[in-house]
């Protein structure tokens, strides 16, 4: 067989591996595991269908001015040499743009709002408290008092409140199925909740750039049943070691290190809040530790 | 063998691990060889003496605006050469093409490189070249400045430039937010070269704001009015104006990290109460107008563009005009959409995804006025009109996809990732570079009196767009795929390789394209095309009513305005000759006189900023003192200006052909 014909085959199964994997579940933004992805989805749905719009209006254009008025010999179309003004066609191309907006901005602006607390509908949120370190993520569970790292789990059907925090440069929590990120910072506190309809073990990342490991941080959300949920806490308080000063020391460490789990963990490793996240309020007011 | 340790210190500081690496020894080698043939070629011919008087020490616009120009195409290079390194590392899952360290260093080189030391000179190479002449002036208000801003420019380019070899470059991304970039976090003088490099090159950028906003108020010809401006020169007011409000910020910024790296302060840092939020606050306070400080010139370069080759008046100038004011009020408000996912709460949020969602509707309409100027025009696909026929598709996909990232909620699956990547690099490359491109190919015969040949220039063209669009598509969809940008290296199993794949693939097509571009440059300047009309294009505006390239003074009498597209309009009336002039209406005319003080004055800065690097302060001050000392030789220098005599004057325009029979 001559190299040719392989090389095109080559090109041909990747262009259509591209055009199959649109739809496939490596596209984590495009297949919501919960309500936060799914509000989110939606607007980036009706912000692409919007601005696809206007896009495909501009090519035509360009494309029919492109065809129609290019200088070629015995070229028929008219030519207007003055015509520098048309006042129906300006306001037209001013108002064109403002009714797209308003289509795409009232329910950003609804959906801004409607993300920035737990809907009271919902179930009171599990609480995990978040610290990006240098290249690993900690989990810690206020009430259930266990700690996880590079992983953690939720209950099915309750939305979870995420606290997070850095005890090193700034990183970004991202688990793409589950919804949005938050960015982690030293010194600050900041609320994020996420919920999981469906059971499922998602990737989590650092979106943010933090030192050369950053790509490394990467962590899996395992989203399960309740009733499994409390069983799996239940096993960490009971067979997992407890977190020392000596393990939060290591885990300040410049290191990438494999998922570990801990029963107790101490309690100055998350920033005290003088006051409580309030779990239904528009918006938290976090302290910092003095 | 004993070696003097203190020596072996010095050795240590400015080779330290990171820059002995097989590939950068390798560049060193190469680069010291160019050196020492440039210094050989240059002495074997003879040329010192020409190259201190003709360019070192000169004061004109259009001699600044040349060298402005083959910077940034130098820069280009360099910025090129790192983006392809990137693709390379990030052609397939776990490539060792280079270490983390490397990676990172590299895509801060890339960022720093393009933004500061590519687009901002070729705007102002641009501007340079093309402003004092289209409003009928004799140079910028203040040469002497203007001189001082491109030496500030290009000393502060090879101090961020020399960092991979002397002592380590910055790593810390071309934002730098601390407290990753604090000295905890981030040792070494990578970071301090970064500082110093855009303070020194700050400072000569808002001198240049300073001086294009006076050049354009102050010196147009008599007769032309703000409206019969043509929007080029609009667009540099406009860009004058967000300079001298958007950098000071950085300025700051820069500063107070300076301050807390080198001095232990703690403004931005991790402990001692710092706030690094307010870093990112300062940053982008700055460097939100900054994308509109790049992308306003090429929005000027394509009202200048379009309506030449579609034989047109711009559609819509009062329209054109207002949008760019309206957008460059508009950018002040938009900066905490660069961090929407910083705790602001949905207030704040709403606010800025609201008010960054407005600058789309000036945006559009301008859009829609350059498809209505070529609407019952006669279009020629010359080079400078394809990199705009290749601008508007590509800028509205760009300009569209920030719509979807200013919508808020959105954008918490956008930040950061790859959708954001080739968000900017779409309107950056798609706007900003395809524009100043344009201009480029435009402006060159005006610039330097020889066309660039069409179809080499026809294909650099389409290879560079097609690699675009190969490049950038495929990163959209990687955004979706939850890969963030920054990553060094990626695991498989993603799904993540194959458009990684075809977007390195693009990569390499673009450089090809540029490779080309750099042939037809060098192959026009062997076979030049002459341009002895001082109008190759049938263009409207006056400085195609000059010669090419035009003479020192350039305008031997300063025209009269009386319309917008002045010069078409005397070619429509025929009234051409009157830029001809006669014994009587020629005066001597004062021009500013060569001087050395620019290039001591950043040589100074220089000096001073090495000793800030590494922190040797005798060598700072020294530095310091130089500074002041090229002040005062400035100050008390005598014979500022010099006179071009009438006979020469009549002299050089008979040679034109430009004196009334």
């Amino acid at each position: 067989m001559s190299r040719k014909p392989r090389l095109i085959q080559m090109v041909i199964a990747s262009m259509l591996g591209l055009a199959i994997s649109g739809c496939g579940s490596d596209y984590t933004v495009f297949h919501p595991a919960g309500p936060v992805a799914q509000s989110e989805l939606n607007l980036i749905v009706l912000s692409t269908v919007v601005v696809g719009i206007i896009i495909l209006l501009i090519w035509a254009l360009w494309a029919y001015v492109l065809i129609r008025f290019r200088d070629k010999p015995g070229r028929k179309a008219p030519y207007w040499p003055t015509w520098r003004h048309h006042r129906v066609l300006e306001v037209l191309v001013f108002i064109f743009p403002v009714v797209a907006l308003l289509i795409i901005a009232v329910p950003t602006i609804r959906t801004t709002y409607a993300l920035a607390h737990i809907p009271a509908s919902r179930r009171p949120p599990l609480v995990i408290d978040v610290t990006s370190l240098d290249y690993k993520w900690l989990f810690e569970y206020p009430r259930q008092h266990v700690a996880t790292v590079n992983y953690f789990y939720m209950p099915v059907g309750r939305p979870v409140l995420f606290e997070l925090t850095a005890h090193s440069p700034f990183g970004a929590f991202w688990v793409p199925n589950l919804g949005g990120m938050e960015y982690t910072m030293p010194n600050r506190v900041l609320p994020l909740w996420l919920e999981a309809t469906r059971p499922g073990v998602f990737d989590g990342r650092n979106a943010n750039f933090s030192g050369k490991d950053f790509w490394r941080m990467s962590f899996k959300a395992h989203a399960v049943p309740d009733a499994q949920f409390q069983s799996w806490a239940q096993g960490l308080r009971q067979h997992a070691p407890q977190m020392t000063d000596a393990d939060w020391r290591k885990l300040q460490q410049f290191t990438v290190v494999p998922t570990s789990s801990y029963s107790r963990y101490p309690a100055y490793t998350f920033p005290e809040r003088a006051t409580e996240f309030t779990v239904h309020g528009l918006y938290y007011t976090p302290t910092h530790k003095p | 063998m004993t070696m003097n340790p203190w020596i072996l210190h010095l050795m240590k500081r400015l080779f330290p691990p990171q820059v002995l690496l097989p590939d950068i020894i390798g560049i060193d080698i190469g680069l010291t060889i160019a050196a020492i043939a440039a210094i050989v070629f240059l002495t074997k011919t003879k040329r010192w003496g020409w190259l201190w008087r003709e360019w070192i020490t000169t004061v004109d616009h259009k001699k600044i605006g040349i060298m402005y120009l083959l910077a940034a195409l130098v820069m280009l290079f360099r910025g090129g050469v790192d983006a392809l390194m990137i693709r390379t590392q990030l052609i397939a899952p776990h490539q060792h093409f280079m270490s983390a360290q490397q990676y990172d260093e590299v895509f801060t080189t890339h960022g720093t490189v393009m933004i500061f030391f590519m687009a901002m000179p070729m705007v102002f190479a641009l501007f340079n070249a093309a402003v004092p002449l289209m409003i009928g002036a004799r140079d910028v208000a203040f040469p002497r400045l203007n001189a001082i801003s491109f030496w500030l420019f290009a000393f502060g380019a090879i101090l961020l430039n020399i960092s991979f070899s002397i002592g380590g470059s910055p790593d810390a991304g071309w934002m730098s937010y601390p407290p990753y970039s604090e000295l905890m976090f981030d040792p070494g003088v990578g970071e301090n070269y970064f500082l110093l490099s855009l303070q020194v090159a700050g400072i000569g950028t808002i001198a240049t704001g300073i001086n294009f906003l006076v050049t354009v108020l102050r010196l147009r010809a008599p007769g032309m009015t703000l409206t019969r401006m043509p929007i080029f020169a609009w667009s540099a007011l406009i860009t004058s104006s967000l300079i001298l409000f958007a950098f000071p910020p950085l300025t700051v910024a820069l500063g107070l990290t300076m301050l807390d790296r080198i001095f232990g302060a703690s403004f931005f840092t991790l402990g001692h109460q710092g706030m690094p939020m307010m870093y990112a606050n300062l940053f982008w306070i700055f460097g939100h107008p900054e994308v509109y400080i790049l992308i306003m010139p090429p929005f000027g370069i394509f009202s200048e563009v379009v309506p030449t080759f579609s034989k047109k008046p711009l559609f819509g100038y009062e329209a054109m005009v207002a949008s760019l004011l309206a957008i460059s009020i508009l950018s002040y408000g938009t900066w905490v959409h660069h961090f929407f996912e910083m705790g602001a709460g949905p207030g704040v949020n709403s606010f800025f995804g609201l008010s960054t969602m407005l600058i789309a509707i000036p945006t559009g309409v301008k859009m829609f006025n350059w498809i209505f100027t070529m609407w019952g025009g006669r279009i020629r696909i010359t080079v400078p009109m394809l990199w705009q026929l290749a601008f508007v598709p590509t800028f509205v996909v760009g300009g569209a996809t920030g719509v979807m990232l200013a919508t808020v909620p959105a954008d918490y699956q956008y930040h950061n990732s790859y959708f954001m990547i080739a968000h900017f690099h779409n309107v950056i490359l798609g706007g900003t570079v395809f524009g100043l491109l344009s201009g480029l190919y435009y402006w060159w015969p005006k610039m330097f009196g020889w066309k660039l040949n069409h179809r080499q220039g026809v294909w650099a063209c389409l290879l560079f767009v097609v690699g675009f669009w190969l490049t950038f598509m495929p990163q959209y969809f990687l955004g979706f795929q939850g890969m963030t940008r920054r990553m060094s290296s990626y695991p498989p199993g993603l799904g993540w390789t194959a458009l990684n794949f075809w977007s390195t693939i693009g990569a390499y097509v673009m450089g090809v394209g540029f490779l080309i571009m750099v042939y037809n440059i060098i192959w026009s300047r062997i076979h030049p095309d002459w341009d002895t009309t001082g109008d190759p294009w049938d263009a409207r505006t006056l400085e195609w009513s000059l010669p090419s390239p035009a003479p020192e003074y350039n305008f031997a009498r300063i025209p009269q305005v009386h319309s917008r597209d002045e010069w078409w309009e005397m070619k429509q009336e025929g009234r051409t000759d009157e830029v001809k002039i006669s014994e009587k209406t020629v005066h001597a005319i004062h021009m500013p006189r060569n001087t050395p003080m620019p290039v001591l004055l950043a040589l100074a800065f220089f000096v001073g900023s090495i000793g800030m690097v590494f922190e040797w302060f005798w060598l700072a001050i020294l530095g310091g003192l130089g500074v002041v000392a090229a002040l005062a030789y400035g100050s008390f220098a005598n014979y500022s200006e010099k006179e071009i005599s009438r006979d020469t004057i009549l002299q050089t325009e008979a040679q034109l052909g430009r004196l009334e029979s």
